[in-house]
């Protein structure tokens, strides 16, 4: 029985310049059901949702809507077709009221802007049971209410066809499940939809069926019903590697860097870190785990003194930290490597020499007005020898350096530098498995020589196997911090969804809760 | 001759006389800038509508070719812009500036061209006639403001009535919002289907031809007497740049800043028949050195700017895209 599906795409390839983001993809969803796309970070999922809302066009393969073959060479196409996208990033006007943002693409009132249109986006949301204030301007809205908007706006247009993309990035618990409500009734009146993700809780919670790719290739589509998380990560990440990572034991020193009752806003305004306490000590790897989006990046900006916070105390070695410039805090011997989705974004200059790169840090030290170049160039060789860096030269630019290469030139550069303090987020974002474990061994050595190491990290597995303590934060509140060989990889999945909160029962002490959790105690 | 009142009412109506090209500029600015474009070439633009204008004004002895002329003729450079910084993603800055000295380099080399057949506007007795104080009814007989505002020439009017319309056209009309959403914000305008492309085009090219109308004017109020060494348009091209930011892209508040910019700019010929007219209150005029009236206008120019930019976001008018390009597929 051969059923009609309302999309399916076919064979479709997307290449970047030399980058292929998509190869040989196939997709369907039926009317009526909610497809997850599964897939980690870079593996080409918002890429290939592109080419639905017409802002890519594929290179090759073709789409079938409703079982007819469709070009699709521009958002306005999509939106013809009956197909919406809600962005990551959302498509809104700031300075547009709600309303006005779905009036921008209306092309059934008259040319002249009339009154009653808040009236009619007003009496349109709430028969699809959305509250939204259609006067509301869109800077005024708290995320959540940006992403109802988008949701009205693509319905309003008439869309049968509804992309998220990881809506619930965003989200709090509770939002998230209201999102789930509205996208339960979306399917139940016959919309199909596809929702991004790469948390596979969500996944398993709202979808009929999962599509699976990595790296830009199409592994499989499962029932959601027939899998679990197990096999959803093995297709995920591909062949499952156990790895075998070293954790010296230290003589731990006192702690190096406390944080006190931290609060830190994030660019949009809402609390990205909320009341956060804890301290790293010396010869100790503090990981911290969480969602992606849940305070990780604000926190290790706020301290390297990039991003001003709103309250609390950072306590460097007994002096406050807090509002310091990021050159004074580099020099109290705190450094930070911090590696974004796009790897070279922040830290590095791409288009500079290693030998240049090394010197961007301490120019300044150089006597006179010319650059010292030699004392640079030495370093480079020293840290090229040192972490087995493949290149031409010390001063092959970076940019041409593979990914592995690159970070292995953040991290010795930090390193050089001395610090006493290594805040270091996701340093083998990306890199095989050869490559991460230089940067493990690297961290391991710093550790052993009395470095206090804040490890920002994705794979619970990793974690486990180096880090010395776990702290897991949940919408930017600390839900525990726990020794990492006493913990499960279930404990901690249940503390980042913020189901197991530990801090509220360490009177209980249950198993594996480090006394951490209450740094009062320890100040004592 | 030298009542007091007789002065002043001459010094506001020469406020407004000389100074509307400046709101044909602004305006022209503003629905440029709303499209998210930052057009540095106003000059440039406005010289080249005046030249072309008035020498096809000359020659069909026609007002109404005149302002044709000078819109087609400052919208090509419009053109030329949206050519360079929408399809070929040209910094828009520097494409301004150059558009700035091409427009500039034409005008002298179109009028140096036609040297001794260069035409006088006294032969072309529309663009004379065109250009003399037309009283309207009833609203000229308001004492003092009838004269100052209402027994203008017509080009006073219809730029005050292009201005009004604008800020209509931004404000009441879809097209007007669609235009408003590619200047804030493109990625938003092009995901519900707003064709961006056609959309920067249209009002580039609209927006140089209003600036070419004010190019136009200048030529008329110099009465067409080209010289080898000053341009007509004089610098009121970068002043309109900076009232489009003294308007907050208003257009209906760029009648209000033309006219306090016009203020200080007429100020540096009036100073001394009014400090003649009212020697107690305003004797103080003639102690003032001549410079620093011709460089008033420039320093309020830059106390605007100055002012703006600390203005919040929120409140501001300007587009929040202004001077990027955008390429859809970006990443």
């Amino acid at each position: 029985m051969e059923q009609q599906y309302a999309i399916e795409m076919r064979g479709i390839c997307k290449s970047f310049g030399s980058v292929a983001a998509n190869k040989d993809i196939n997709l369907t969803v039926k009317p009526g059901e909610i497809l997850a796309l599964l897939g980690e970070n870079g593996s080409g999922k918002t890429t290939l949702m592109n080419m639905l809302s017409g802002i890519y066009k594929p290179d090759s393969g073709m789409i079938l809507v409703d079982g007819r073959e469709v070009a699709i060479n521009s958002p306005e196409d999509a939106k013809k077709l009956g197909i919406g996208m809600v962005h990551q990033h959302f498509k809104l006007v700031d300075v547009f009221s709600a309303a006005d943002n779905i009036w921008l693409g209306d092309d059934k009132s008259g040319p002249v802007l009339k009154k009653d249109r808040f009236q009619v986006i007003g009496d349109m949301a709430k028969r699809f049971g959305f509250d939204i204030d259609p006067r509301k301007k869109v800077y005024n809205m708290a995320v959540s209410e940006k992403q109802t908007l988008e949701i009205v706006k693509v319905l309003y247009y008439g869309a049968q066809i509804i992309i998220l993309d990881e809506p619930t990035a965003v989200l709090t618990v509770q939002e998230t499940a209201k999102l789930f409500d509205v996208l339960r009734r979306m399917k139940e009146s016959g919309h199909a939809i596809i929702i991004i993700t790469h948390k596979l809780n969500e996944v398993l919670e709202i979808s009929d069926r999962v599509a699976i790719l990595r790296k830009g290739e199409y592994i499989t589509t499962v029932d959601t019903a027939t899998t679990d998380e197990q096999q959803l990560t093995e297709y995920m990440v591909g062949r499952k590697v156990k790895l075998n990572i070293d954790r010296p034991v230290v003589e731990k020193t006192r702690p190096l860097l406390e944080i006190r009752d931290l609060t830190i806003k994030n660019d949009e305004g809402a609390l990205a870190i909320d009341k956060v306490n804890f301290y790293i000590r010396g010869g100790e790897i503090l990981g911290v785990a969480g969602i992606a989006g849940c305070g990780q990046k604000e926190l290790c900006e706020a301290i390297a003194g990039l991003r001003p916070i709103e309250s609390g105390m950072m306590i460097h070695k007994g002096d406050n930290i807090v509002g310091l410039s990021p050159k004074a805090i580099l020099e109290k011997g705190i450094s930070m490597s911090f590696i974004p989705e796009d790897r070279l974004g922040m830290g590095l200059a791409p288009s500079m020499s290693i030998t240049d790169n090394m010197l961007l840090k301490k120019y300044d030290q150089a006597k006179g007005p010319f650059v010292d170049r030699k004392t640079g160039r030495e370093e480079a060789k020293q840290v090229v020898q040192d972490l087995e860096i493949v290149t031409p030269s010390t001063e092959t630019p970076v940019r041409r350096l593979s990914g592995g290469n690159v970070q292995k030139v953040l991290l010795g550069r930090e390193i050089k530098a001395g610090p006493n303090v290594i805040v270091t987020a996701y340093p083998v974002r990306g890199l095989d498995i050869n490559s991460s474990y230089a940067i493990y061994d690297i961290l391991n050595r710093q550790k052993k020589d009395g470095v206090g190491i804040l490890f920002v990290g994705e794979d619970l597995d990793v974690m486990m196997d180096l880090c010395d303590k776990i702290m897991v934060l949940c919408h930017g509140r600390v839900m525990g911090v726990v020794h990492a060989h006493k913990t499960s990889k279930e404990e901690l999945g249940l503390m980042m969804t913020g189901a197991l909160d530990l801090t509220n029962k360490y009177e209980d002490k249950p198993a594996g809760i480090a006394k951490d959790s209450r740094i009062e105690e320890v100040e004592e | 001759m030298n009542d007091p009142i007789n002065v002043l009412t001459l010094f506001l109506f020469n406020i407004v006389l000389v100074n509307i090209p400046l709101l044909y500029g602004t305006t022209g600015e503003i629905v440029v800038e709303k499209a998210g474009s930052l057009n540095l070439g106003v000059e440039g633009t406005m010289a080249v509508g005046a030249i072309f204008g008035y020498l096809a004004g000359c020659m069909t002895n026609s007002l109404l070719v005149g302002l044709a002329v000078s819109f087609l003729a400052a919208g090509l450079c419009g053109l030329l812009f949206a050519l360079l910084t929408v399809s070929l993603q040209a910094n828009q800055n520097v494409t301004g500036l150059t558009i700035t000295t091409f427009g500039l380099g034409l005008y002298f080399f179109v009028g140096k061209g036609i040297g001794e057949r260069w035409p006088a506007m006294t032969g072309a007795s529309a663009l004379v006639n065109g250009f003399a104080p037309k009283e309207l009814p009833l609203l000229s007989k308001i004492p003092l403001l009838g004269k100052v505002f209402f027994s203008q020439n017509l080009l006073v009017y219809l730029g005050v009535g292009i201005a009004a319309l604008i800020w209509w056209y931004l404000s009441y009309t879809k097209t007007g919002l669609r235009l408003r959403a590619v200047g804030e914000n493109p990625g938003a305008a092009d995901s519900v289907g707003v064709n961006i492309l056609l959309y920067k085009y249209i009002h580039l090219v609209a927006g140089s031809g209003i600036m070419g109308l004010g190019g136009f004017y200048m030529a008329l109020y110099m009465s067409g007497s080209f010289e080898g060494s000053n341009c007509w348009i004089n610098g009121y091209g970068w002043i309109a740049i900076a009232l489009v930011i003294f308007a907050n892209w208003n257009p209906l508040m760029a009648i209000g800043g033309t006219l306090i910019f016009g203020f200080f700019n007429t100020l540096q010929i009036y100073s001394g028949p009014l400090a003649g007219a009212f020697p107690g209150v305003l004797g103080w005029l003639n102690a003032v050195p001549a410079q620093l009236f011709k460089a008033l206008p420039f320093l309020i120019t830059a106390i605007v700017l100055v002012a703006s930019s600390v203005r919040k976001r929120e409140g501001s008018g300007q587009p929040a895209a202004l001077g990027l390009n955008y390429f859809r597929e970006e990443r």
